[in-house]
């Protein structure tokens, strides 16, 4: 393999890492606080990109204002579907809380078939983001080269606001313990419904993202990045934001150098994913760096 | 006691009303439309059944024996997916008990349906589906377009004589039956032509639902091929086009029939400018009396011109029709014995006459996107 090729696999593994990376961190806010794997966030992160499409197409927004209109809604909604599908389960053993996320899930994907079609969408990509650049023989477009700088400019300003602020504070007094954070005078509620503002407007703007590198909209678009991420962020250590950042690079550039360094292998990509979740789960099941926890999910 | 009286009474009762109704209600004939509404094969699957829904109007009627039956459609939405597609598959034969099955858009739902058809004895009809493997050992599968192995050897000889290609690499959608089935025959046809045993520098997989192939496609930049053979799902295919131009990849891109879908040029949109794909029909060259009956009123009805996929769902209600009249009869095998006898049926897609596997030998067209419209290239016959 030449330099210029294995510069060019880096280029797309970190770019496909740190999507994924945007996206995990979303399923590890709300793991954190909650101990609940939010299984709709894949969802979540469809109706992001939907909104935005819609915002585009039919009110002709300019696209950063559909962004902005698109995370702002999801936002709401991510707040409106804890307090329907997971607030009145709070107390219930962990399980029933978890197929109500499921359930949300499915809702979600029926309603987008319902609603928005089965048939895919084309985005409208705003010319300024499918710009090639080129460095030497090694080519990117330019919402490649932006994500990663979101993904650490959000990186940096979630750690800030949970371990500096306030708000930061009672949420990782929710998370260590829900009842004597309450007794502390914490109001639970709002915390949560925080965490899950944060972790909405994520997965929109995640999808949102992956919608302007990705030019195709379908209501099950959500399914298989929830799933990857949802990986990403326990190989790094689910509840640890840091830990959902790394392992969303690690998952994208293991499945990109796979298929350079193994070719025939390449239709096994999804494969090793998960075989990658097995390994992490045997060897070190709290993730990369994650926190020892009696607790099971 | 008092209970059996009453299960009693009951079973009498259902049983009259069935003997009343049983005169009464109108004669129909159903035709189960089989075809994928949702999931990532749905473009495909919609523009099939706008092409039976279109000839259900024209056509709403049959006449078995001397009596007139009139033809509904029960449409199954199969999800694109293949275990969805043998629910849906049995469920029209069991519970709708349809007369006939048309469809489905792509090869690996319509094989799912394959033994189910064949358990039931019920006959189906692929509109679209090109996999050699949909027909083969299945007396109760038929299909209205040619085959993979012809459809291979079209582009193999495309690629070879037109574009001067010697180099070729194959991406393919490896849990894609038609996708695997006709990059195969692309293959044996291109290294013929060559004579070269190494003409394939490369064939590179993804799975179906992927969206990033930035790995594959800098393995192809490597290879340095004259031309690429990317036959699959047209959802994953204009992305794969679309991140190859990213990527700085020039050389021309060949496909198959399913990339006729307005999703294809919605999503790849400049990217997609100059791909050549083979087909089954275009509306620049009408070839029997039919195809003109067929495009007048999709145009007038659409006021679009409709895709190839479109004229052969047409094609598909029109030959079961036919073989439903001349068998005079709804009985199961009747009705597949007229149709394996189909000869000479002037369709919309040209003249159809079934092979003893239950395929039409047809000609293909070859098509590429220009201005973002797909536009007729060459007719070319079989041999």
């Amino acid at each position: 393999m030449t330099l210029s090729l294995l510069f060019q696999h880096i280029v797309n593994a970190l770019s496909l890492g740190s999507l994924y990376a945007l996206i995990a961190i979303g399923y590890t806010m709300v793991y954190g606080i909650l101990r609940l794997i939010n299984f709709a966030h894949g969802d979540v992160f469809m109706l992001g990109a939907y909104v935005a499409f819609y915002g585009i197409t039919l009110v002709s927004l300019p696209w950063w204002a559909a962004l902005l209109v698109s995370i702002v809604f999801t936002a709401f909604f991510g707040i409106g579907l804890e307090k329907v599908a997971y607030k009145p389960l709070r107390d219930s053993p962990r399980i029933s809380i978890m197929i109500s996320a499921i359930g949300a899930s499915f809702l979600l994907e029926s309603l987008g078939v319902l609603i928005f079609g089965g048939r895919p969408k084309g985005v409208p990509v705003p010319d300024v983001l499918s710009k090639v650049l080129h460095f030497g023989s090694v080519s990117m477009i330019t919402v490649s080269l932006l994500i990663p700088l979101f993904t650490f400019a959000l990186l940096g300003v979630l750690l800030w606001i949970v371990n500096k602020t306030k708000t930061g504070m009672a949420m990782r007094a929710v998370s260590t313990d829900i009842e004597a954070a309450r007794l502390m005078a914490v109001d639970v509620n709002r915390i949560v419904s925080f965490t899950f503002g944060i972790g909405s407007l994520l997965a929109a703007f995640g999808g949102i993202m992956w919608s302007f590198k990705y030019p195709q909209l379908n209501p099950l678009m959500g399914v298989m990045p929830g799933l990857k991420c949802f990986i990403a962020a326990v190989i790094g250590g689910i509840g640890s934001i840091g830990g959902a950042v790394l392992g969303g690079f690690l998952l994208g550039i293991i499945e990109i150098m796979m298929v350079a360094f193994l070719p025939t292998l390449s239709g096994y990509r999804d494969a090793f994913a998960f075989i990658l979740l097995i390994v992490v789960l045997l060897v070190k099941p709290t993730g990369l760096l994650g926190k020892r926890q009696a607790e099971k999910v | 006691m008092k209970k059996a009286v009453g299960i009693v009474l009951l079973t009498v009762g259902i049983a009259a009303l069935i003997v009343a109704c049983g005169p009464a209600a109108p004669k129909t004939v159903k035709f189960g439309v089989f075809e994928p509404l949702t999931g990532a094969n749905a473009g495909g699957g919609a523009l099939e059944v706008e092409g039976i829904k279109l000839a259900n109007e024209l056509y709403p009627t049959v006449m078995v024996g001397d009596k007139e039956y009139k033809i509904e459609l029960v449409i199954a939405d199969n999800k694109s997916d293949k275990v969805e597609a043998a629910n849906a598959a049995q469920r029209l034969v069991d519970k709708d008990k349809v007369n006939v099955v048309l469809g489905s858009w792509g090869s690996s739902l319509s094989m799912a349906a394959g033994p189910i058809v064949k358990n039931a004895k019920v006959s189906a009809i692929g509109l679209s589906c090109t996999n050699p493997l949909v027909t083969k050992d299945n007396e109760y599968y038929f299909r209205v377009c040619f085959i993979d192995p012809f459809q291979g050897t079209v582009m193999a000889n495309y690629s070879f004589k037109n574009l001067n290609a010697k180099k070729a690499v194959i991406i393919r959608e490896v849990s894609n039956d038609y996708s695997v089935g006709l990059a195969k025959f692309f293959a044996d046809a291109f290294k013929q032509l060559t004579g070269d045993e190494n003409a394939i520098l490369a064939e590179l997989n993804y799975n179906t639902g992927d969206t990033d192939f930035s790995a594959q496609l800098t393995e192809v930049k490597k290879f340095k091929p004259d031309v690429i053979f990317a036959p699959g799902n047209y959802t994953e295919s204009a992305l794969i086009i679309k991140q190859a131009k990213e990527l700085g990849i020039t050389v021309p891109f060949l496909g198959g029939d399913t990339w006729e879908t307005p999703e294809f040029i919605d999503v790849g949109k400049q990217a997609v400018e100059g791909v050549v794909f083979s087909t089954f029909f275009a509306t620049e060259t009408p070839i029997t009396d039919t195809s003109k009956v067929f495009l007048d009123a999709y145009r007038q009805k659409y006021n679009k011109e409709p895709a190839a996929v479109t004229a052969l769902g047409f094609d598909g209600y029109l030959v079961a029709r036919d073989a439903i009249q001349r068998a005079g009869s709804l009985d199961k095998d009747k009705v597949r014995a007229a149709i394996a006898e189909t000869k000479d049926y002037p369709g919309a897609t040209g003249m159809i006459t079934l092979n003893a596997d239950g395929d039409a030998v047809k000609s293909a067209v070859i098509k590429t996107v220009k201005d973002g419209k797909f536009v007729y290239m060459a007719t070319v016959q079989p041999y």
